[in-house]
């Protein structure tokens, strides 16, 4: 049998919404991945280390604050410096559409707004990883 | 209320309609699900019947509207007298764009205020602090100092508006603020109402922005408790909020039941500090959330009244009848908006407000159609203040006080409810109280699980949510949403440097070694933190002088 997918789930930020958080966590390890889930009030230098740290092939970071457009981009660009460009990372949370673009060209794969099932998301991290 | 025979003649008349009907109906169209119930997982029965309520004792289980048990509301002519006050949530960027929105509310006849304030301001960091990247004026408006606080108000008479403001952690320093802004417009302490949140134990279960470990936490509220009891006696200290709770998953009988519980908490801890019960009980407010399940929205206000009633009279013995009434905001649930036509989200917020005003609210708070997309702009807010007007003036359900009383299905929803709650409310007794079970992190657990539970009825599509599960529509992006200004932090920062040239640098520094000593004491803070905050030292500033010496909490990691 393979390996099963490591997942680092993060809060960016000092936003207190963990419900998302927490619910894709458990979908995902339901769905047989390995996740580790930071708590709150994660900066994305602690972000990228734990990443690093626990050998993660996916990284998903979670804003409901409007603070992700200072958030989610140093994650990646960290990961990049470090060597670590190879770790996907995705996000979610309250992201407006019209931010979505500048995002996925600061190195975050997807994201994943409210409404979003889990089988999407599962499937979207099965594909991207390997 | 019923006598034994008649009840016996409508259960055998029950037996006859299933025979000669029901049964009949079901061979030729089975019933849309097997078993059908409410979000908190009470059986839902096909119809209910006198039967359903053998037991039911009128006087002792609802009395009149502002009689021992309030069931029916805590006054007794409700919104026939005056209507609940409507009361828009709002805050974002600086103080004065947000003074702008207020004045705005205002005009459009808001009856109250409601402060928002940014992360940072909730957990005690000014604005250009590291950790507050991103997060300046976003959530909220951003308030640094005194200064700020001036010109959030600016214009706007603090004796003539009540003012709501959530804030927890630094409650005390944030109240002190506008205790200062009232003295500069000539208003003394006790001509202000209002309510700060002040809820701490929710914050480490559910909201996220706490600051202190709980032992000092609850020091600070119960400083807050007894320094308004004497100085500010209409302002009320505390929100016990179950709002968050509920937003975070939990059922409405866990809503109801972790807020009374941490309610118990609270009173428990001013007591053991000495207060008398009927000085500050009178004072102590509570917040709800208005979700979905309409009938057991309703009787969750309704049985929320009557168990908190009970539990501060017999619990506490409180003797003033204020002491035993919960008054209660609401807002309607942020989680059952959809980002996906937005526009329905009007509907939704109509019908959950509606079970608020049915519940007995004293005040609300609708929530915008735009808001799982981004902050409410304008437009959205107007329609949904416009929406509780409606539900005032047009449609007739505020002419008489707690019309579903009696009925058979809200009286035994409330029931089955009631049964509910105080099972929890025994359960965490056992833990040892509200301030144990989190830390064991019970509460979270069980918060948890019915979080995952409801994303589960909604992607086995037993939930059905129109626009994300059923009835999905190509849509375009939307127009018109609201974005703070990113210069916000800068011109904070800019505030921030101009009032450290400013201020005096010799009373900050002794007005905050003050505060540090008493801080070590059992003294009131309040008188303290009121000092600091007249010399403009900033929030940041007097929240890390007392994190110095009350330390700061570490989050139970729960999944």
């Amino acid at each position: 049998m393979d390996k099963p997918i490591r997942v680092l789930i993060a809060k960016a930020g000092l936003d207190g919404h963990d419900r998302g958080a927490k619910v894709i966590a458990q979908s995902l390890r339901d769905a047989g991945m390995e996740v580790i889930y930071t708590g709150l009030r994660q900066t994305p230098e602690k972000i990228a280390e734990a990443a690093i740290q626990e050998d993660v092939q996916v990284v998903g970071i979670s804003s409901l604050s409007g603070a992700h457009m200072h958030l989610f981009p140093p994650v990646a660009e960290l990961l990049k410096e470090k060597g670590a460009s190879d770790i996907l990372v995705i996000g979610g949370g309250v992201i407006p559409e019209s931010d979505i673009p500048y995002l996925k060209e600061a190195g975050i794969t997807e994201i994943f707004t409210s409404g979003t099932s889990t089988k999407d998301i599962i499937s979207f991290i099965r594909e991207h990883v390997n | 209320m019923y006598d034994k025979k008649k009840l016996e003649d409508i259960k055998q008349a029950k037996g006859e309609w299933e025979d000669k009907f029901v049964n009949k109906t079901l061979k030729r169209f089975p019933e849309r699900k097997e078993e059908f119930e409410t979000d908190s997982g009470i059986p839902v029965n096909r119809v209910y019947t006198p039967e359903d309520l053998e037991d039911f004792d009128y006087q002792k289980d609802l009395g009149f509207p502002g009689e021992y048990p309030y069931t029916r509301g805590v006054q007794p002519t409700m919104y026939r007298g005056r209507f609940w006050t409507m009361r828009q949530y709002a805050g974002f960027g600086s103080s004065e764009e947000t003074n702008k929105r207020f004045k705005y509310l205002l005009d459009q006849g808001q009856t109250g205020l409601s402060v928002a304030f940014d992360l940072p301001t909730q957990i005690g960091y000014d604005s250009d602090h590291s950790l507050a990247r991103g997060e300046v004026g976003k959530v909220g408006v951003a308030i640094d100092s005194l200064k700020d606080m001036e010109l959030l108000f600016d214009g706007i008479p603090l004796d003539k508006v009540s003012t709501s403001m959530t804030i927890n952690s630094p409650a005390a320093v944030i109240l002190a603020m506008y205790i200062a802004v009232a003295e500069q417009q000539g208003i003394a302490p006790d001509k202000l109402s209002g309510t700060i949140q002040n809820d701490i134990l929710k914050e480490y279960v559910a909201r996220g922005t706490y600051i202190f470990p709980p032992e000092p936490s609850m020091r600070l509220i119960t400083d807050i408790f007894g320094y308004c009891a004497k100085n500010v006696p209409n302002w009320n200290t505390i929100s016990i909020s179950g709002y968050h709770i509920r937003e975070a998953g939990a059922t409405a009988a866990q809503e109801i039941a972790f807020t009374l519980a941490n309610g118990i908490a609270y009173v428990q801890a001013a007591v053991d500090a000495g207060l008398n019960v009927d000085e500050f009980a009178p004072r102590l407010s509570f917040f709800f959330n208005a979700h979905l399940n309409f009938f057991e929205e309703v009787s969750k206000f309704r049985v929320a009244r009557r168990i908190w009633a009970k539990l501060m009279k017999e619990r506490f013995g409180a003797k003033s009848d204020k002491s035993l009434k919960l008054r209660f905001h609401t807002q309607t649930a942020g989680v059952t908006l959809t980002a996906q036509q937005p526009d329905v989200n009007v509907m939704r917020v109509a019908f959950q407000a509606l079970s608020a005003v049915l519940g007995g609210t004293q005040s609300l708070h609708t929530n915008s159609k735009d808001e799982a997309l981004a902050l409410p702009s304008e437009q959205a807010v107007l329609i949904a203040l416009r929406t509780q007007q409606v539900i005032a003036h047009e449609i007739g359900v505020t002419e008489t006080v707690d019309p579903l009383a009696g009925s058979y299905y809200v009286e035994k929803l409330t029931n089955d409810l009631e049964t509910l709650v105080w099972q929890y409310i025994d359960n965490i007794d056992k833990l040892g109280g509200s301030t144990k079970s989190i830390e064991k992190g019970f509460m979270q657990k069980e918060i948890q699980e019915s979080a995952y539970q409801y994303l589960q009825q909604i992607e086995s599509e037993e939930k059905i949510v129109v626009g994300v599960n059923k009835y999905r529509m190509k849509e375009g992006i939307p127009a018109d949403l609201l974005k703070v200004d990113p210069a916000v932090m800068e011109r904070q920062s800019k505030k921030l440097e101009q009032l450290q040239k400013e201020r005096d640098p010799k009373q900050v520094a002794e007005t905050l070694q003050k505060l540090r000593d008493v801080a070590q004491s059992n003294e009131n803070l309040m008188p303290y933190i009121i000092d600091s905050v007249k010399a403009y030292a900033t929030l940041g500033e007097i929240c890390d002088i007392l994190r110095e010496v009350f330390g700061e909490y570490q989050q139970q990691v729960v999944i």
